[in-house]
């Protein structure tokens, strides 16, 4: 129940913003993000905004499983 | 970049468990807390794939499970008082309370609504301004500032006929009553995801520190909770206990502040009363002396009477962890998702519903 999805912000009004997930639009509040600006993506657990998605971390996290990636396979080429 | 599939890609996922398998050499036992975890490491199989020292567990992180029986009387009793519309998450209709459930009395007669947000029960209020509108206010920390926010929009907006029940639970506390049951023991736990997006890190330092466990914060796809165990693996071997986030993209190490100014403006802290576990000190949340006229409880004088638990269901055992579905004597046999004895079956993140669904391998 605790499930939040990310979801991208199409516009903002006031504590109300429209975004979209899965290609479906939905209205939800970014009362409790104010911080979140149109073209971010926000967890939305529902119908409201619990935080603002970080891109910057998130290339980070792909990065370190790269890694580990390349890592492992030079250990058991296969 | 969508933060979904490009945390399912198969190929990383394998040299993640490949990883695993390499570093993990002592016998761990990891409990998942969330409910919503319990879901995707089934769905995914997961649990198949790690080396056979790593022992899951699932804990008690169903916000629907956890309800005991005298509080979802309370819910069922406020759905009965003549002229009321309860509003409610899906996921508490079937669960069945003492004597009766939302979808019996719903059955009867009574209008009871599904919300998808508390925003939709606001908007109930506003357009029946004659009669009461009552939110069942079920949920961990990642729900409860949503709901304080519905009261500030009541109040801002003088919508004076809305209410909640508020049967709202905190994480930290029950893991500490866990803890200090010492039924269960467990070396390394995966923090909830979106519980941490609003409290953050720091509630959990006192787990390494006072209980020597190793605690993660992850994220819900499948190579999410696979970093999360091969961090938490990595503090096992090393005998080095702490917090880690590896759900950095979603939480920070103090959380959102806005979300716990607002939880704590409408909430203050009391004790709750969980399913299997009891009343635990300090891990509930009731509205504040000030936010009175929106307290469901205070109120309407419901007397719900003397809860009655569902004969033969295990499921207060099963969400201490100390027993699986696969204990219970009425699982699949008398009780599954079309005919549900407990709640653990009824959520759909109840373990039992993901035995049943997932097939029992998913049971190591
Ligand atoms: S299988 Fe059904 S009866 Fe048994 S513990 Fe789970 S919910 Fe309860």
């Amino acid at each position: 129940m605790c499930l939040a999805i990310p979801a991208k912000v199409k516009s903002i009004n006031g504590t109300e913003a429209e975004v979209e997930v899965g290609g479906v639009s939905r209205k939800a509040s970014i009362m409790l993000t104010p911080e979140a600006k149109v073209g971010d993506y926000v967890l939305l657990h529902t119908g409201y905004a619990i935080n603002v998605v970080d891109e910057e971390e998130a290339q980070e996290t792909l990065k370190i499983f790269q890694e580990i990636a390349e890592a492992e396979e030079r250990e058991s080429p296969s | 970049m969508k933060f979904i599939n490009e945390f399912r890609d198969a190929e990383l996922g394998k040299s993640l468990i490949a990883r695993i398998r390499q570093r993990s050499t002592k016998p761990a036992r990891l409990m998942e807390f969330c409910g919503s975890h319990t879901v995707s490491i089934a769905k995914s199989g997961l649990r198949q794939l790690l080396p056979p020292n790593i022992t899951m567990l699932s804990g008690p992180g169903c916000p629907v499970c956890v309800t005991a029986n005298a509080d979802l009387d309370k819910a069922i009793a406020l759905a009965e008082l003549p002229d009321v519309i309860i509003t409610t998450f899906g996921d508490m209709m079937k669960v069945p309370a003492s004597r009766s459930s939302l979808q019996r009395v719903k059955a009867e007669g009574r209008d009871i609504r599904i919300v998808y947000s508390t925003l939709d029960a606001i908007e109930i209020a506003r357009s029946n301004p004659k009669r009461p509108v009552i939110f069942i206010g079920v949920g961990f920390e990642t729900t409860a500032p949503t709901v304080a926010a519905s009261v500030l929009q009541a109040q801002q907006q003088g919508i004076n006929n809305y209410y909640v029940l508020s049967l709202h639970k905190l994480c930290p506390p029950v893991v500490k009553a866990l803890l200090d049951s010492v039924e269960v023991k467990i070396d390394g736990l995966i923090c909830p995801g979106h519980v941490s997006a609003i409290i953050g890190s720091r509630p959990y330092e006192f787990i390494p520190r006072d209980y020597g466990i190793a605690c993660v914060i992850s994220g819900f796809e499948p190579l999410d909770i696979l970093q999360c165990v091969d961090m938490l693996v990595a503090q096992v071997e090393s005998g080095q206990p702490k917090v880690e986030i590896a759900y950095r993209r979603g939480v920070k190490p103090e959380g959102n502040r806005i979300a716990l100014e607002l939880m704590d403006k409408v909430f203050e802290v009391c004790d709750g009363n969980w399913r299997g576990i009891g009343v635990v000190p300090g891990s509930g949340l009731r509205l504040r002396k000030e936010y009175r006229r929106y307290d469901a409880e205070k109120n309407f004088g419901i007397k719900p009477g003397r809860p009655l638990e569902p004969k033969g269901c295990i499921c207060g055992d099963v969400l201490r962890a100390v027993k699986t579905p696969l204990d219970c004597k009425l699982f699949r046999k008398v009780c599954n998702p079309e005919h549900p004895i407990g709640p653990c079956m009824v959520s759909s993140e109840g373990t039992c519903a993901a035995y049943f669904q997932y097939g029992e391998g998913y049971g190591r």
